[in-house]
């Protein structure tokens, strides 16, 4: 060892800036890129998508799909529940609090989860307001379906994006419908005039100082996740191949239709199969062999034919 | 005339475009590395920040664990957090297979959770000065060889070392920032959040390549020179 200070200490630099906590949330979301994360309802599905290689999963009471069958209230799920699913995988831990809950939030941060989403899946607790995110340690991923909303929420602190396509349904097309909106309102602020870019800044109702931000380097300023809709291992590459750094599977692993659990070795199938096609998302022969080693898909429902009172997307303001 | 090591940056899952980038910075030319025939095309590489278990899973199934136990035997690989659990030869919570090259045991998660990460500045036998730490659920190096140097410390625990040609941080050298040159109060994002990146960690292994390279190229003769045995000049 050489010229290492005799006292060997390190120091916490508490006075050097707060922004160290926003740091070390998106720092987090920066390790789960290329990766995907999984819903799971209980300790056997999150060992099982711990095994297939997920990078995190999302602790859940039910997955989106039986949300959306069996209708009610949605809430954050029991904490009996995060904390078996805590002890039983060594990956990081999320769970869903609802739109504007806060004090679900703080419930969540106590438990020790490692990421929070505010979540449309779950029923709204406010209809005007979404939680402070910077209040907390915890970081937080939101949904989004154009660049304002995304950037509304990177200015109440989101370290993380995700697309919120229509979940529950295990039909991708409104995940791309919303990645491509994003990608496209980002491309055309690149392009645009100082004078251009504050009437930008009115028209997505976002701050100006993030805009001009997205302006400058063309994407976001926090990881940009995709979810909503991906079921099979082709979805996944897709929604990577449109610029998605990660993927987040919810009922499309575990479920064979809204109401039935798929079985373990479909769904770990499923998993392991979704995986490698998030991470070799540009290779088609990879891609190939992942499609064929995936048994079956969730029946799913096609977003078109559903009524616009039933969709979860229009939830967040 | 100058030459620009090609570092490899296993890109299966994690951080591999922020350690792209910090390669950039200090003039090495990254490759993604997803295959064996991409490790084939590379001087050194860079195993990075993500989750241990997935890369463990990924190299498995691609038929890649062993061609990669290949490489960091003899070749310049840097591990951070992740990757320095990979490159361990014992690791612990939970027991899990690694690589095994680093003389060391790891412990995963040995700080905590998510709600445990700081970011911290500690002692370095770096030039330049304190440096700052970014620890993301982080693992601890808990035994360490005594063949194996150490270059940074947490509270008196080895957070940065070096064996021969391996190199491996416990924290995100990826992320870190200019000592003291944090924006003070700011607690939204900012622009310019590259604005001073410290880059001492990255050009120091770019040079660790650079020597390896370098001695590959001057014969076998030269070959089992170990590099440690390089002046602190050379390593400037």
């Amino acid at each position: 060892m050489t010229n290492l200070q005799s006292n060997g200490s390190a120091n916490r630099d508490s006075n050097s800036g707060t922004n160290h906590g926003l740091r070390l949330k998106v720092g987090l979301a920066e390790m789960l890129k290329g990766g995907v994360i999984m819903d799971v309802i209980n300790a056997e599905q999150a060992e099982i998508a711990e095994k297939a290689g997920a990078v995190a999963v999302m602790a859940l009471e039910r997955v989106p799909a039986q949300i959306r069958a069996e209708g009610g209230v949605a809430r954050m799920a029991s904490p009996a529940i995060i904390k078996e699913i805590m002890a039983a995988v060594s990956i990081p831990v999320m769970a869903k609090c609802r739109i504007g809950h806060f004090v679900e939030a703080q419930v969540l941060q106590e438990l020790g989860v490692d990421f929070i989403d505010e979540s449309e899946v779950l029923t709204p607790a406010d209809e005007l307001h979404h939680v402070n995110k910077h209040a907390f340690k915890t970081p937080f991923v939101c949904g989004a379906r154009d660049l304002g909303e995304a950037l509304r929420r990177i200015a109440e602190g989101a370290a993380m994006i995700r697309t919120k396509g229509e979940a529950g349904t295990g039909d991708v097309v409104h995940a791309v419908k919303h990645l491509r909106q994003i990608v496209k309102d980002m491309r055309q602020l690149t392009v645009m005039s100082e004078e251009e870019l504050f009437a930008a800044a009115k028209d997505h109702r976002a701050p100006y100082e993030l805009i001009r931000m997205v302006a400058q380097t063309g994407k976001l300023p926090v990881p940009n996740f995709s979810a909503g809709g991906i079921a099979t291992p082709a979805d996944a590459a897709l929604v990577r191949q449109l610029g998605a750094e990660a993927v987040f599977v919810g009922s499309g692993i575990f479920m064979r239709d809204s109401t039935t659990l798929a079985s373990i070795e479909e769904a770990t199938g499923r998993a392991r199969a979704i995986v490698r096609a998030t991470t070799f998302f540009d290779d088609p022969k990879v891609l190939a062999e992942a499609s064929a080693e995936c048994t079956g898909a969730m029946k799913g429902l096609a977003v078109a034919a559903m009524d616009a009172a039933s969709m979860m997307q229009t939830r967040g303001w | 005339m100058q030459r620009f090591p090609v570092i490899g940056v296993l890109a299966l899952q994690g951080d591999y475009e922020s350690h792209a980038r910090a390669l950039e910075q200090v003039n090495a030319q990254p490759k993604m590395v997803r295959t064996a025939k991409d490790l084939e095309q590379v001087e050194g590489l860079i195993i990075p920040g993500g989750e241990s278990t997935t890369f463990l899973k990924l190299l498995e199934r691609e038929e890649l664990f062993l061609p990669l136990q290949q490489f960091v035997r003899t070749r310049p690989t840097f591990g951070t957090c992740a990757g320095c659990i990979l490159l361990a030869k014992r690791v612990t919570r939970p027991n899990q297979q690694s690589l095994g090259v680093l003389d060391a045991t790891v412990e995963r998660n040995a700080y905590g959770r998510q709600i445990d990460s700081e970011i911290l500045t500690g002692p370095t036998s770096l030039p330049g000065g304190p440096l700052e730490m970014v620890f993301i659920r982080a693992p601890r190096i808990v035994e360490l060889g005594n063949s194996v140097e150490v270059l940074a410390q947490r509270e008196g625990s080895p957070v940065l070392v070096r064996q021969m040609n391996i190199l491996a941080a416990t924290f995100h050298p990826e992320l870190s920032h200019a000592y003291g040159m944090s924006k003070n109060g700011d607690e939204h994002i900012s622009d310019n959040e590259d604005e001073h990146p410290d880059r001492r960690v990255h050009r120091y292994f770019a040079q660790m390549v650079e020597e390896y390279s370098r001695q590959a190229r001057s014969g076998a003769s030269e070959a089992h020179k170990h590099p440690a045995q390089t002046t602190a000049a050379d390593r400037e």
